[in-house]
């Protein structure tokens, strides 16, 4: 890497990739922490962050378990989360150009703070460098970070005692925040909230919640206006790293 | 539930959530760039997590009561409006509802 013209920018990528690495490490042990008081074990708690690896569809899982639904409906939740990175890769795969293995390996990691980190790049070859550095270092330290707070959750006692339980709402509170600066989307977020709510009393725990996804179907059906897409770049991504 | 019901889902989750990263990576453009389906997937997240909000914070059982988590959340917002870091926002809401049920 040493020499060639792009090579000081090249290191800035990978350091910029790593510091975002690091700030979603911190969001990581609260993940682990509230994945065992929703009773999942250690080791399911780090499979989340291992195979599924999208923290939002992690929290919904864990979270959906911790409200006492089963593991279908907050699996199905998951799912419906992770429909975003369906649009990031659209965005993606014409800036990386991988077939093959290399996609079949790089979807893994294509979540929002690599796809913030390579969007908005001059080149492919800036690109990737985004792209992967960002990925590689938030899977490591997440993963990380995971098993760590979990660990130490487990260790801990009581999770109502330590308030764990306001911690999930929290979480999903910090990852729908800068969404709500958009008029649509907050008419869908008390929408939402008022479904599942409406639905709680008389419905199977998790279903309130998958119910409420019925809400941006018909609001994204019935809105006659052009939303594209708004993919993340970097000055999207706040201090303390957002993994959603 | 049992442990290993648990797990098939936890698999079936992520090979869904598998499935939308290299769709998105591997289909033609045309087939999801859709106004309505980029519409609808952009207002996913914004309806599920705040009906997952909901449930967390007034859910118990099957009814909806009020207590120390809704004034989790009332921190949370405070410090989010604040633009405190992720980690900030989720300590600060649990260590408040945790100090309310010790008083």
């Amino acid at each position: 890497m040493s020499g060639g013209p792009g090579s000081a920018g090249r290191r800035g990528i990978v350091r910029e990739g790593i510091a975002v690495g690091v700030a979603t490490g911190a969001y990581g042990l609260s993940f682990g922490a509230i994945g065992v008081a929703s009773g999942l074990d250690v080791w399911q708690t780090a499979a989340l962050s291992l195979l599924m690896f999208t923290g939002a569809s992690q929290f919904a899982m864990v979270g959906v378990l911790a409200s006492g639904g089963s593991p279908w409906s907050g699996a199905a939740t998951a799912v419906l989360l992770g429909t975003r990175n369906g649009l990031y890769g659209l965005r993606l795969a014409p800036l990386l150009g991988w077939t093959g293995w290399r996609r079949t390996a790089a979807a893994h990691i294509v979540i929002d703070e690599s796809t913030a980190m390579s969007v908005n790049r001059d080149s492919a070859a800036d690109a990737r460098t985004g792209f992967l550095s960002a990925g590689l270092a938030v899977f490591a330290l997440w993963n990380l970070a995971t098993v760590v707070g979990a660990l130490a959750g487990t260790a801990l006692g009581d999770p109502r005692d330590l308030g764990l339980d306001a911690a999930v709402g929290a979480a999903f509170l910090a990852l729908l925040w800068p969404r709500l600066r958009d008029r649509t989307n907050r008419v869908v977020a008390v929408l939402g909230a008022a479904v599942a709510l409406g639905l709680l009393p008389f419905s199977p725990a998790g279903l309130p919640v998958l119910a409420a996804a019925a809400v941006a179907v018909v609001v994204g059906v019935l809105a006659p206006r052009p939303d594209p897409t708004e993919v993340p770049g970097p000055d999207d991504l706040p201090a303390g790293g957002v993994h959603r | 539930m049992s442990a290993s019901v648990t797990w098939v889902a936890i698999l079936v989750g992520a090979v869904g959530c598998y499935v939308w990263k290299i769709a998105g990576l591997s289909v033609p453009a045309r087939v999801l760039a859709h106004p309505v389906v980029e519409r609808v997937a952009d207002l996913l997240p914004v309806a599920l997590l705040s009906a997952l909000i909901g449930v967390q914070v007034f859910g118990s059982g099957h009814s909806l009561v009020v207590d120390a988590r809704l004034l989790g959340l009332g921190v949370a917002v405070g410090l989010l409006v604040l633009r405190a870091p992720f980690i900030v926002v989720v300590l600060g809401a649990a260590a408040t509802a945790a100090l309310v049920r010790l008083l």
